[in-house]
């Protein structure tokens, strides 16, 4: 049964407020933070950034504040420019990459800054994607054959290079996934949009022999069936893919394999 | 894994409202409101079966003002239901997964269903329906 309120430990106190002094543009930014070390509770603290002294997206903020104000604050970032998935966190209410969110898009008011939604947080905006990696892991996500290894490539016809267009972009960031209603709710056993995108991705690979093999493994109440069309994920992705189009295919192949 | 006392993120407190995620929870929630309707549905027909006097006690009971608020309650259910039903064997078909598309057919959903409400409810109450 799915739980809609948070457990005792991660509810969330009122927390510190760093005042920005003589700010020429102050913007407020409202960030999640916990720490495993001092037993407390989860806390929003308040920090106010002079933009026009920092980069335009929420990552340059995110590092003004650790750099400048409050090196305590955590939070993954590697490549600053959408193709590693790390800074992937709510923003605004959605899921996104910190570091292709310009702060100019976020609505007026205070910028708030979550984790991504229903994770266990390590610490601050650092989720534990443990399962969600093993979940990836458990769909085999490599090329599977049968054939014996030709002298060369595995070659594929333009058409069908084309059918991987909008899959092979994703990046495993976490933010459709972990905007999933239905991931919360079931998250131990249902796969969820990444992790059925990137299964499709090798489903319609042309090269790949092993497709019935993953559609009988995903032909299963929980792992696939899950899917309800609620569509958070495609609004969500950073990466502008569409995960619930790739669910939907699948669900159909598995339709048109079992009509005579 | 030493550390088991790890919070939980915000999930359903923090997302944003946005129009696919309300549609998906009514679906959801019209449903269980109909399956208990269906229950009148079944209470009204045993009062049937009862006789005369029997059936006029129950159209008693509904005609009343909280009767009535209660039909029309569940007069929206089920055609939002209805609606939005449309909308998912579309989608089960593979059509409409671009972000405008659903959208828009998020707010057809509930558009409809008020349309197709008000029409009815026109007709019974001007065209004197069996309340």
């Amino acid at each position: 049964m799915a739980e809609f309120s948070l457990p005792k430990n991660s509810k969330i106190q009122p927390g510190k407020h760093y005042p920005a002094k003589d700010a020429k543009k102050p913007r407020t930014f409202r960030i999640y933070r916990w720490s495993p070390d001092d037993g407390k509770n989860p806390r929003i603290d308040t920090y106010e950034v002079d933009l026009a002294a920092c980069g335009p997206m929420v990552l340059d903020a995110l590092l003004k504040i650790k750099n400048e104000i409050d090196p305590t604050l955590t939070l993954r970032r590697s490549c600053r420019e959408g193709i590693c998935g790390s800074c992937a966190m709510n923003i605004d209410g959605t899921n996104t990459l910190a570091c292709t969110r310009a702060i100019s898009e976020c609505a007026s008011g205070d910028v708030k800054i979550y984790p991504l939604p229903h994770m266990q947080v390590v610490k601050d905006l650092v989720p534990d994607l443990t399962h969600f990696y093993a979940q990836f892991a458990s769909i085999k996500p490599w090329l599977r054959t049968q054939s014996p290894a030709p002298d060369r490539e595995r070659l594929q016809s333009p058409e069908e290079r084309k059918k991987l267009d909008g899959l092979y972009e994703c990046i495993l960031c976490a933010c459709c996934s972990t905007s999933c209603p239905s991931y919360w709710w079931n998250g131990d056993k249902y796969l969820g949009p990444a992790i059925l995108l990137q299964a499709y991705r090798w489903i319609v690979d042309s090269r790949d022999e092993a497709t019935g093999d993953r559609l009988d493994d995903l032909e299963d109440p929980f792992k696939l069936y899950r899917c309800h069309t609620i569509m958070n994920c495609t609004r969500t992705c950073p990466k502008g893919l569409n995960p619930a189009k790739a669910i939907a295919e699948i669900k159909k192949l598995m339709v048109e394999r079992r009509s005579p | 894994m030493a550390d088991t006392q790890r919070p939980l993120s915000p999930h359903l407190q923090i997302y944003k409202r946005q129009v696919q995620m309300m549609t998906s929870i009514v679906h959801r929630a019209t449903g269980i409101a109909l399956a208990v309707g269906s229950l009148l549905v079944v209470f009204g027909l045993l009062h049937l079966a009862a006789g005369e006097d029997s059936f006029n006690q129950f159209k008693g009971i509904i005609g009343s003002p909280v009767g009535m608020v209660l039909l029309f309650g569940w007069s929206w259910a089920l055609f939002y239901h209805l609606c939005n039903g449309i909308r998912h064997l579309i989608q089960d078909a593979g059509a409409g997964y671009a972000i405008p598309q659903f959208v828009r057919s998020s707010w057809l959903s509930v558009a409809g269903s008020i349309v197709l409400t008000v029409l009815v409810w026109a007709y019974v109450l001007t065209a004197g329906g069996a309340a």
